[in-house]
C-alpha cells in the first residue's frame, strides 16, 4: 500500500504545477480561459475516485478481483457502469453536437447505438455469463481450439480497443484544452496516468466504480439541463421545436433526415455496424462477468437501456436547446466567424462539439458550466480506463496466461502481467493521441464498431448457438471480418478522400461504413470454412457443443460466486 | 461436466421446456427487434419526406414520434425478456439445478 500512496501523492503534486501552467497559456480562441470552477470540482471528483481506488486496492488480491470485481457487482450496479461505459464523451458531446447543427439526425445514431441492447439482452448476456470467466475469448474458445481462437479474439479485441482509445485520447485533449485551458499534450498525459492509476491498482472494482459515479453525475446534469431547457418552453417539447426551426438555418429541415446518410447502402451499413457492434465491444462483454449470475446479467441490461434510451432523449433536447439558447447568444459565439457565415450554428466557440457545454452555461451559469466540464473530463477518465482494463486482460488472460502459459500460469503472475500490459497500453494511448492531435479520428469510433461487429461478434454468436462451427471456420471467417472492416474503413471516402487527401470521389469504397460487407463476409467465411473442415480437430469441435449449450442454458458449472 | 451429465440433464423435461421457451422468444424477440429498427433506417433512407411530415399545424414531425417508439421499443422488449426469463426460466433452471445434484 506504500506504493500506492507514494503514487496518490505524486499525481496530486505533479497535476499541481500543470494547472497553474494552464494559466498563463490562452491562445488566439482555440483555447479557454482557465475554469477554476471546473478544475475546482474536476480535482474533487479525481480526489474521490482515488479514494475508492485505494479502497478497492486493497480488496483486489485475485485474479478474479482484478478482472471480474469478484463477481461482486449488482445487476442494478452493472446496469449504470454498462451505461456508463456507453454515456462517452462522444455520445454526450457528440450527439449533443450533431442535433445542434443537422437537427432530427442525431436522433438516427442515437437510436442505432440503443438497438443493440436488446440483441445483447436476448443472445448474449446470459450466455457469456454462463459460459465465461474474464473475457469473452473464454466463450469462443470453450470447445475450440484453445491457442488459434485466443489469438484471433486478442486481435479482434486490442484492435477494437486501440481505435476506440485513440478516438477518445484525441477527443479528450481536444476538450480538456477548450474546458479547462490547458495544454493539448498535458490534457492527454492527465488522462493517461489516471487511467493507469485506477487501473493497475484497482482493477475492475475501481474502473466500475469510477464508472458508476460518473454514470450518475452524467444522468444528474443532463436530467438538470433538459429539464431547465424544456421549463423555459413550458415542457412544450412543440413550443421548442417551433422556435428552433425558426431560428436554425436549415429551418424545417431540422425536423428530417438530412443529408447526414449520404446513400440507403450506406444507411444500413451503418446501421448493422451500431446494432452488433455493441455486441462485440470487448470492455462491454467483460462487464457481465462482474455479476454473480446469469440472472444478474441479465437484469444488468434491462437497467443499461434504460438508462441509455433516457439519455438519448435527453441529448436531443439538449441539442435542440442548444440550438434556441446557444445559437442566438452573441456570449457563446465566435464574432469573426458569425460575421462571414451569418450563421449561429457555425459560429459556436469551440465547435459543435461544445454545444452542451455551453448550454449548461446559458441554463445554469458558470458553477454548473463547471458541473458539466468536470462530468465531461470524468466520462473520458471512466471510458479509457475500461477500455484499457479490457485491452490488458486480452493480453495477460487470453495471451499470457491461456497462449504462451498454456492455461497453468500463476495468479499473482497474470495480474502482474496485466499491470504491465495496462501500463504499455497507456503509455500507447499517450503516445498515439499526441501522434494523432491534428487528424481526423472521428472514422475511428466508426472503425472500432465495424470491427466488433465483423469479427467479434460473429465468431462469439455462432460459437454460442452453432453447432457446426470448427476452429478453422471460426479462424477464417473471424480475420476475413477483421481485415475486410479495416481495409472498408481505409477505402472509404471518410479516410480515403479527407484524412489521406485523395481528390473527392476517388475512394474505391461508397460505402462510409464497411459492416455491409465486412460482416457478411465473415459469416460466410464462418459457414463455409466449417462444414468444409473434415479434420480430426472439426469433430472434437462440433463434438463438444452438447456439454457446451448445456451449460450455456442452465449456467451449471459456470464460475459462480464462490469461486469467483 | 463430464460427457454422462450433460446427456442426463438433455433428457430432463424441464431442461427442454427451457431451452424452448427461451429460444423461441429470444430469437422472436430479435427478429422484432431488427424489423423495427431497420424499418426506421428504411424510412431513413428511402422515405426522408414522409419522416418530415409535420403532425397537425405544428411542426414537431412525424419522424419524432416514431424515432421515440423506436428507443421505448427497445426498453420495452428487454423488459419482457427480463420479466419472463425471471418468472419462468429461473424456476425451470433451479429444477434443472436440483434433479442434477446427486
Amino acid at each position: 500500500m506504500k506504493r500506492f500512496s507514494y503514487v496518490l501523492v505524486t499525481a496530486f503534486l505533479s497535476s499541481l504545477p500543470t494547472l497553474a501552467f494552464g494559466a498563463g497559456t490562452v491562445d488566439g480562441g482555440t483555447k479557454q480561459a482557465v475554469n477554476w470552477v471546473a478544475i475546482g470540482m474536476f480535482v474533487a471528483f479525481v480526489a474521490f475516485t482515488l479514494c475508492i481506488t485505494y479502497w478497492a486496492a486493497k480488496r483486489t488480491a485475485s485474479a478474479a478481483d482484478f478482472y471480474s470485481a469478484g463477481g461482486g457487482i449488482t445487476g442494478f450496479q452493472n446496469g449504470l457502469a454498462i451505461a456508463g461505459d456507453y454515456m462517452s464523451a462522444a455520445s454526450f458531446l457528440g450527439i449533443s453536437g450533431l442535433v445542434y447543427t443537422s437537427g432530427y439526425d442525431g436522433l438516427i445514431y442515437s437510436v442505432g447505438w440503443l438497438v443493440g441492447w436488446p440483441i445483447v439482452t436476448f443472445l448474449i448476456a446470459e450466455q457469456l455469463r454462463n459460459l465465461g470467466k474474464f473475457t469473452f475469448a473464454d466463450v469462443t474458445s470453450f470447445r475450440l481450439e484453445q491457442t488459434q481462437i485466443r489469438i484471433l479474439a486478442a486481435c479482434g479485441s486490442l484492435v477494437t480497443v486501440a481505435f476506440y482509445l485513440i478516438a477518445q485520447m484525441v477527443g479528450a485533449g481536444k476538450l480538456i484544452q477548450l474546458l479547462f485551458g490547458l495544454d493539448y499534450w498535458i490534457a492527454v498525459v492527465l488522462v493517461g496516468g489516471l487511467m493507469m492509476i485506477y487501473v493497475t491498482f484497482g482493477g475492475m472494482k475501481a474502473t466500475t466504480w469510477v464508472q458508476i459515479i460518473k454514470a450518475v453525475l452524467l444522468l444528474m446534469g443532463a436530467t438538470f439541463m433538459a429539464g431547465a431547457v424544456l421549463y423555459k418552453f413550458g415542457f412544450s417539447p412543440e413550443a421548442l421545436f417551433a422556435k428552433a426551426t425558426q431560428v436554425h438555418p436549415k429551418k424545417m429541415a431540422i425536423m428530417e433526415p438530412g443529408s447526414l446518410i449520404s446513400n440507403p447502402l450506406s444507411a444500413i451499413s451503418l446501421g448493422l455496424a451500431l446494432m452488433f457492434g455493441t455486441a462485440g465491444l470487448p470492455h462491454i462483454l467483460m462487464r457481465f462477468f462482474t455479476v454473480k449470475d446469469a440472472k444478474a446479467a441479465r437484469k444488468s441490461v434491462f437497467y443499461a437501456t434504460g438508462f441509455i434510451g433516457y439519455f438519448y432523449i435527453l441529448t436531443f433536447i439538449i441539442g435542440f436547446g442548444a440550438i434556441v439558447l446557444v445559437s442566438t447568444d452573441p456570449a457563446f459565439l465566435d464574432a469573426s466567424i458569425l460575421e462571414k457565415t451569418k450563421s449561429g450554428i457555425a459560429a459556436i466557440k469551440g465547435g459543435s462539439n461544445m454545444a452542451a457545454i455551453h448550454l449548461a452555461n446559458a441554463v445554469g451559469g458558470n458553477l454548473f458550466l463547471g458541473f458539466i466540464s468536470a462530468v465531461a473530463f470524468a466520462t473520458i477518465l471512466a471510458v479509457v480506463s475500461g477500455l484499457a482494463l479490457a485491452g490488458a486482460s486480452s493480453i495477460s488472460h487470453d495471451i499470457y496466461a491461456m497462449v504462451i502459459k498454456d492455461g497453468k500460469a500463476n495468479e499473482q503472475d497474470e495480474i502482474r502481467v496485466s499491470k504491465i500490459a495496462t501500463l504499455f497500453l497507456g503509455v500507447l494511448a499517450i503516445i498515439l493521441g499526441i501522434i494523432f492531435e491534428n487528424q481526423n479520428v472521428a472514422f475511428m469510433v466508426g472503425l472500432a464498431f465495424a470491427i466488433a461487429a465483423s469479427c467479434n461478434f460473429p465468431v462469439l454468436v455462432t460459437s454460442i448457438f452453432w453447432k457446426g462451427l470448427t476452429t478453422r471456420g471460426a479462424l477464417i471467417g473471424g480475420f476475413l471480418g477483421l481485415i475486410s472492416a479495416v481495409v472498408g474503413v481505409i477505402l472509404s471516402p471518410a479516410v480515403w478522400e479527407v484524412t489521406l487527401g485523395n481528390p473527392k470521389g476517388s475512394a474505391p469504397v461508397t460505402l462510409d461504413n464497411p459492416a455491409l460487407f465486412s460482416m457478411t463476409l465473415a459469416f460466410i467465411g464462418i459457414w463455409l470454412f466449417s462444414v468444409l473442415d473434415r479434420s480430426a480437430r472439426a469433430k472434437v469441435d462440433r463434438g463438444g457443443f452438447d456439454a457446451q449449450y448445456v451449460r450455456c442454458q442452465t449456467g451449471i458449472g459456470a464460475s459462480g460466486a464462490a469461486t469467483h | 461436466m463430464d460427457l454422462s451429465s450433460h446427456e442426463r440433464i438433455e433428457q430432463d423435461p424441464n431442461y427442454q421446456e427451457l431451452v424452448r421457451q427461451r429460444s423461441s422468444l429470444g430469437w422472436t424477440l430479435s427478429l422484432i427487434m431488427l424489423v423495427i429498427y431497420f424499418g426506421f433506417i428504411l424510412l431513413v433512407a428511402y422515405a426522408p419526406k414522409f419522416l418530415g411530415t409535420p403532425l397537425g399545424t405544428g411542426v414537431t414531425t412525424i419522424g419524432i414520434p416514431i424515432g421515440l417508439f423506436v428507443i421505448v421499443s427497445a426498453f420495452v422488449l428487454t423488459g419482457i425478456y427480463v420479466s419472463k426469463a425471471n418468472a419462468k426460466y429461473d424456476v425451470l433452471t433451479r429444477r434443472i439445478v436440483e434433479g442434477y445434484r446427486p
